[in-house]
């Protein structure tokens, strides 16, 4: 049993897609589709310094929210969305490999990454990535995923901590 | 970017559902799913309204709706990545939140491949491990293991070029009597680092001159190794391992020329050294002149030949030199082709390659032209004489030079997708070349086992 409400764990456990939302340096949002990895505790995604502009926002202002709301994109047997608000931090301190302590969630998710690691050589710079780890504070389920009813909300404070 | 009324006409059919995110009011932000609906004449996203304090966006201030898609592929992960997000201020309307989009940003893996958009984001990657190198006071820096990264730098797998000139000139004095095993690898050696010097210097002179950074198409046979661009060697890195490259071919170079006729050996070794240094770098850059094809057309043909064939038999050999003119050829092809991709890239840079300077259906006619010159060649060298008549067999490789030419008819315009024609370039090089040395073999075990051989192993 994880910090988050079992639907919710359910969904990040099987998406293949959420849309982390981070606050730029003009205080705005911006919203990137990324594989989310839960382990129970902490929600973890990772970004290639190619794409790092988002780990530079989350380096000034760790607060974000991930929405898994794709129905392609989940394996539930009844679709839900969720969104989860939470802090971020940014775990760069090895780019080269740090990421890999995330790679065992990775591959269930995306069993390519590992045929794709192999050609590291071809994408060097693809494979130096950020680890961020959010660590949830409140997390918002539409039950059957419609939005146009209002969401289940859950207070996480202390949770994963 | 692209004009929002044009950006959403491609919204609707390629995604399910908008998401809108924004900032709460503890400044968190918050993002929630909704339907939606494009009214493109009026430049308007019409989204589904949302209920819930928490969950309904503000009317106030600025808003990001991002569409998002990817089809799973199970067992593998998924495939047909794309997103288009918007950004504006939402507006009520009917129960109902509108948005006209100020700004936009979008990428689909459909219209630009990945490695494209992997390739736009290097110079973020770059500022992004600066900038941690000046919070961290250590240099961070892209990493690979140094047999990858010499690889990589010295693009390796390229010496094919240098081995099918050298074995031909070997082969072809061979066959006229002359035969030292130690001084065929010396002479390969010298060669390919000659050769190696000229990919290094290739990535320097690149990099000095911004055609490798304004190329944002690179593939595995064009675009240069990248490794001064990604941050993975230093520029100074780079200009040693080039200079050491040239100066160990230098020396194995001029002790053949001392041992085996300096002038004429001097001759072909400063010339192919000349062609090699200057074939990018200043005051000549034969490639940004158009010549880069004459340049390898000579390097990796005749100069390397007649130099293999004049190191064993001490002679010149006009078999030689036409022997290596079908190769010669369809080496210089590989470049030709390899820098149909470059374009853009090149001619930013000024590089003024064949392909920047003619047209499509030029550069397929010549392609074609030259691909039949350089068989020819064979079919007519091998009918009068003028080489051993068992290279005949060389025509076995007229196949691969189909798929090329189809390819570039095709994916002219799609780097990635002529990659694949581009290898069959480098096999239809490799294929023609080793079996030309097969048919001197063949000539050669003819003409130590045949008293009186046939016209058709001579």
């Amino acid at each position: 049993m994880g910090v988050l409400p079992a639907p919710i764990e359910e969904l990040l456990n099987t998406a293949l897609v959420a849309e982390l939302t981070v606050v730029d340096d003009r205080g705005r949002p911006v919203t990137h589709p990324l594989i989310p990895l839960y382990d129970g505790e902490r929600i973890y995604l990772t970004s290639s310094v190619l794409f790092s502009r988002k780990l530079e926002h989350i380096k000034d202002n760790g607060k974000v929210s991930l929405s898994i709301s794709d129905p392609n994109a989940v394996k539930v047997e009844r679709f839900r969305r969720a969104t989860i608000q939470g802090d971020a931090i940014v775990d760069d301190a090895d780019l080269h490999s740090g990421w890999e302590r995330v790679l065992p969630i990775w591959r269930q998710k995306e069993p390519a990454i590992d045929f794709f690691l192999g050609k590291r050589v071809a994408l060097p710079l693809f494979f130096e990535r950020g680890v961020i780890e959010i660590r949830p504070r409140r997390a918002f389920l539409w039950a059957d995923g419609r939005t146009d009813v209002a969401p289940q909300v859950f207070e996480l404070v202390g949770a994963g901590r | 970017m692209t004009a929002p009324t044009e950006l959403l006409g491609r919204i609707e059919g390629n995604f399910t559902h908008a998401v809108i995110a924004f900032l709460d009011h503890e400044g968190y932000p918050m993002s929630v799913a909704t339907g939606f609906t494009i009214v493109p004449e009026r430049g308007v996203v019409v989204l589904d309204a949302v209920a819930g304090a928490e969950a309904s966006p503000p009317l106030d201030r600025e808003v990001n709706v991002v569409f998002s898609h990817i089809r799973p592929q199970p067992g593998i992960g998924y495939d047909e990545r794309r997103y288009i997000s918007l950004w504006g201020t939402l507006h009520k309307t009917d129960g109902h939140l509108e948005l006209v989009p100020e700004r936009t940003q979008h990428w689909d893996e459909q219209e630009m491949s990945f490695f494209e958009f992997s390739e736009r984001g290097v110079p973020q990657a770059r500022r992004y491990m600066d900038r941690l190198s000046a919070e961290t006071g250590t240099s961070v820096r892209p990493r690979l293991s140094t047999g990858w990264l010499f690889l990589r730098a010295t693009r390796l797998p390229f010496l094919s070029a240098t081995f099918v000139p050298v074995a031909l000139g070997v082969a072809v004095a061979a066959l006229d009597g002359h035969w030292h095993w130690a001084l065929a690898i010396l002479t390969l050696i010298a060669a390919s680092c000659v050769h190696l010097g000229l990919n290094v210097a290739n990535d320097v002179f690149d990099t000095l001159s911004g055609a490798d950074a304004a190329n944002v198409n690179p593939t595995q046979f064009s675009g240069g190794s990248r490794v001064i661009l990604y941050g993975l060697l230093s520029l100074r890195q780079m200009v040693a391992l080039m200079l050491g490259f040239y100066a160990v071919g230098a020396g194995i170079g001029l002790y053949l020329a001392i041992s085996r006729g300096f002038w004429p050996l001097f001759g072909i070794g400063l010339a192919g050294l000349f062609i090699s240094v200057f074939y990018t770098a200043p005051p000549f850059r034969f490639v940004h002149r158009g010549i880069g094809e004459i340049c390898v057309f000579l390097g990796f043909g005749p100069i390397m030949t007649i130099g293999a064939y004049f190191v064993q038999a001490k002679a010149w050999s006009w078999e030689a030199i036409y022997a290596s003119l079908p190769v010669a050829i369809l080496i210089a092809l590989v470049l030709y082709v390899n820098e149909v991709p470059d374009r853009p890239g090149d001619a930013k840079a000024g590089k003024r390659t064949l392909p920047v300077r003619w047209t499509k259906p030029t550069v397929i006619a010549v392609y074609a032209g030259s691909a039949a010159t350089a068989f020819a060649l064979i079919l007519i060298g091998a009918i009068t004489g003028a080489i051993a008549r068992p290279t005949i067999i060389a025509l076995a490789a007229i196949p691969l030079a189909l798929p090329v030419y189809r390819g570039l008819q095709e994916f002219y315009e799609s780097p990635y997708q002529l990659m694949p024609r581009m290898g069959k370039g480098v096999q239809l090089h490799m294929a023609t070349g080793l079996l030309l040395v097969v048919g001197y073999v063949i000539a050669i075990i003819a003409s130590h086992n045949i008293t009186n051989p046939p016209f058709f192993l001579r």
